[in-house]
């Protein structure tokens, strides 16, 4: 495997007889591309005579050509929690996975809830280039829930966004101010809606598995009256929300009728929700606990479904790399979260193979429409635009081997499973970031 | 991945013999009975003269409490002596584990001492299983009540004391009393009921403190107390926290001794012979009346004598399952000290 990051000097790239699919232009068909100067330059039809000399050549052939994937929510653990994983190594993981750009969540530490953790994030992951990293800011200070983040600062500092994640706000009237402050600057709120009350000490969804394994249950209400309070409050303010991580059918049904209604409201959900259900947990196996919970097989339909309607447009990676030890304990001792940037296109390429979502959709879900929700210049293949590309192998079929991951985080259970569609090469901002030798 | 094997395929060996016991969900109505066979040819050893067999004669036996106990710990302790074995007692508050990462050091710490046996109380559900397949699989690894997952030998001297009574239990009804969200006593006597092939399996409570779907775990659900108990043959009744009362699951014990505790004007919907049993420690006057409690049906303190020889049993086979398994894996040239 070969890395480079983007600080090196720009070569011009020729991508030759790949499939194009480009969600953003509505293109599906074999094409050859020509990248100088950091910019898609040339998009011919596949074999065309024109042959400009490029100083990399890479041959597409049997392969496909898609825009840099943006996932919403990545940590990085960086600044803080360094011993999970760096800036560095989580986006070298990314930039294996495809993904070119990342959105990474405020609970580091210190919180991303001033201009100088947001700069000195996007500064990091700039010295490391291998993706770019775009910082959700914290919607309060701290994420203590009492005060306003200077949320306009935090914008202007390179935020794509505002969250409170899954703490606390102090109360509804806390949360109303919070919106309509980031309504008056037109910024979007990420919300991960959680009624931590109705969570309780919950640990897995409440199910028949809970009450056998004699694991707290977290009931789906505990995501579903949170979120119905906060489409509320969105319908009352105004405010642009995207909502995260969705893991109920009846999530899937209030989204849609506030989409109805005509609210800026958009959703997605983590990766993992549409491999595993709630019987994974059987056994204790610390590396399917993950929050929200994984639900049942019902609510894993309806999810699949709102990815075919639209009603959810996004698949994140939800990315969370933990250290060995805080998955080495008793399930409910263990840490929530699946270390999944590198699986991201995958892992969701089944969608795909199993004839679920169009080959267009599917790399929808991952590019332009995530890209279009935080109002960002990415997701696309278009000429005279920064080249961000992912070369997409769908015909191989490997093993996740541990040694295989450039994350630090190696707690997925994927582990040692055998995986349909590789990422075979990444250009980000116009360099050859990554390829799979 | 070992991890991902569940409890009751993990606790046994190639021959379907205990190597650990971690629950009693799924264990076959012939291992149920083998239990309760082994722990009947244990029963006279407390009578005996010398009240030793020397079954696990140099085996270690760690008892590894990280919750707070009394009674159990204490039978398990006279459980292993009386079966030869040198017993260590760690008492760890949850503080000092409160990281995986030191749990396991202190789990392989043990182990290079040559133990052979952990008996594992733990406050988290799943916490021996995590023990067995992920730390020590080469030492046998005894349930004594993980999380609410599930009390297995509590559970099977609960069996032990119904047969002693009642003899078979095809034809009996069972109903288990209280807090059935928050047991894992409840859980493994339900699964171990079944096991035996029980008539009828019966849990009554409000719906605060009866876990979700707990139909499918093989117990009709009574939230009503007259018509649950009504001709059953044996009344488990379980203990209730106190804080329960603080976290809204109940109004106050007031309420709840008056709608679910067992007084003898409820146990007379009851058969007429119908044995009463509790796990103990008793809540008088919240869960069950001292009149019931000490009265002719109650058999709650025969539980505790029982207890030894069940644990005795459980030990002793688990152990030699263990010795089993190892033996197998090593070259027939080496023999475990």
């Amino acid at each position: 495997m070969n890395f480079s990051p983007t600080t090196s000097l720009s070569k011009s790239i020729k991508i030759t007889g790949g499939r194009l699919i480009d969600p953003a232009s509505d293109h599906d068909a074999l094409a050859d591309i020509y990248i100088a100067d950091g910019l898609v330059q040339e998009i011919s039809p596949a074999g065309s005579k024109n042959a400009k000399p490029a100083d990399i050549t890479i041959d597409a052939s049997g392969k496909w050509v898609l825009p840099g994937a943006v996932d919403l929510c990545a940590r990085v653990r960086e600044p803080g929690e360094e011993y999970k994983g760096t800036i560095h190594t989580e986006t070298k993981a990314a930039a294996a996975g495809g993904i070119t750009h990342l959105c990474c969540p405020p609970d580091t530490q210190p919180v991303i809830d001033s201009a100088a953790v947001a700069a000195l994030i996007q500064e990091r992951a700039h010295q490391s280039g291998y993706a770019q990293v775009l910082p959700i800011g914290a919607m309060t200070q701290g994420l203590q829930g009492s005060q306003l983040s200077e949320m306009h600062s935090l914008h202007s500092a390179g935020c794509v966004g505002v969250s409170q994640l899954r703490r606390a706000v102090k109360d509804n009237r806390v949360l109303l101010r919070c919106l309509e402050y980031a309504a008056t600057f037109n910024l979007t709120v990420f919300f991960q809606s959680v009624d931590l009350s109705l969570q309780g000490d919950g640990i897995v969804h409440e199910s028949f598995t809970s009450t056998r394994l004699g694991l707290p249950g977290i009931p789906r209400s505990a995501e579903t009256v949170a979120l119905a309070r906060d489409l509320l409050l969105v319908e009352q303010t105004g405010v642009t929300a995207h909502f995260g991580q969705l893991s109920c059918a009846r999530s899937v049904e209030l989204i849609a009728s506030a989409q109805q209604r005509g609210l800026p409201v958009t959703a997605d959900i983590a990766a993992h929700q549409l491999l595993f259900t709630e019987k994974s947990v059987d056994g204790f196996n610390s590396q399917f606990h993950v929050n929200p919970p994984f639900r049942s097989e019902s609510d894993q339909r309806a999810l699949i479904n709102a990815l075919q309607s639209g009603v959810i447009s996004t698949i994140t990676s939800d990315h969370q790399p933990h250290e060995t030890a805080a998955k080495s304990a008793p399930f409910s001792a263990t840490e929530a979260g699946i270390s999944a940037i590198e699986t991201l296109l995958t892992s969701t390429y089944k969608l795909v193979s199993d004839g679920v979502l169009t080959p267009l959709q599917w790399v929808s879900c991952l590019t332009n429409a995530p890209a279009n929700i935080i109002n960002f210049d990415a997701g696309k293949v278009a000429i005279n635009t920064t080249a961000n590309i992912s070369i997409f192998d769908p015909n191989t079929e490997w093993t996740l081997a541990p040694e295989l991951l450039h994350s630090e985080g190696k707690n997925t259970p994927l582990l040692n499973h055998t995986i349909m569609g590789q990422n075979h090469a990444t250009i980000c901002q116009g360099r050859l970031v990554y390829q799979l030798t | 991945m070992s991890l991902a094997i569940p409890p009751h395929l993990l606790q046994l060996n190639e021959t379907g013999h205990l190597k650990h016991f971690l629950t009693t969900e799924n264990l076959s109505h012939e291992l149920l009975t083998e239990i309760l066979d082994t722990a009947e040819s244990f029963s006279s050893v407390g009578q005996q003269a010398v009240k030793k067999v020397p079954l696990l004669r140099g085996k270690t036996v760690v008892n590894l409490f990280f919750e707070a106990s009394t009674r159990t710990r204490t039978t398990f302790e006279l459980a292993a002596k009386r079966l030869s074995a040198d017993v260590l007692n760690i008492n760890i508050s949850a503080s000092a584990t409160s990281k995986g990462e030191s749990l396991m050091d202190m789990l392989w710490n043990l182990e290079a001492m040559d133990s052979d046996m952990f008996i594992v109380r733990h406050q988290d559900s799943g916490a021996p299983h995590f023990i067995a397949s992920q730390v020590c699989p080469d030492v046998a690894i005894i349930n004594a009540g993980d999380g609410r997952h599930a009390h297995p030998t509590q559970a099977m001297l609960d069996m032990y004391t119904i047969r002693k009574h009642k003899g078979d239990f095809k034809n009996l009804k069972v109903a288990i009393v209280g807090d059935i969200t928050h047991s894992r006593v409840a859980r493994s006597q339900v699964h171990a009921l079944n096991g035996l092939q029980t008539g009828e399996v019966r849990v009554i409570g409000p719906k605060t403190l009866i876990p979700y779907d707990m139909e499918s775990l093989g117990a009709k659900v009574f939230y009503n107390m007259e018509q649950g108990l009504k001709d059953v043959d044996v009344v488990i009744m379980l203990r209730l926290q106190k804080e329960r009362m603080n976290s809204a699951l109940l109004p106050s014990e007031h309420e709840f001794y008056r709608l679910y505790g067992l007084t003898s004007e409820k146990l007379a919907f009851a058969k007429p012979d119908a044995i009463v049993m509790h796990p103990g420690p008793i809540n008088r006057g919240v869960e069950i009346e001292t009149a019931v409690a000490d009265g002719p049906q109650s058999v709650i303190l025969k539980q505790v004598n029982y207890g030894i020889a069940v644990r005795m049993a459980v030990l002793s086979m688990a152990m030699s399952g263990q010795t089993a398994t190892l033996s197998n894996l090593t070259t027939s040239g080496e023999q475990g000290a």
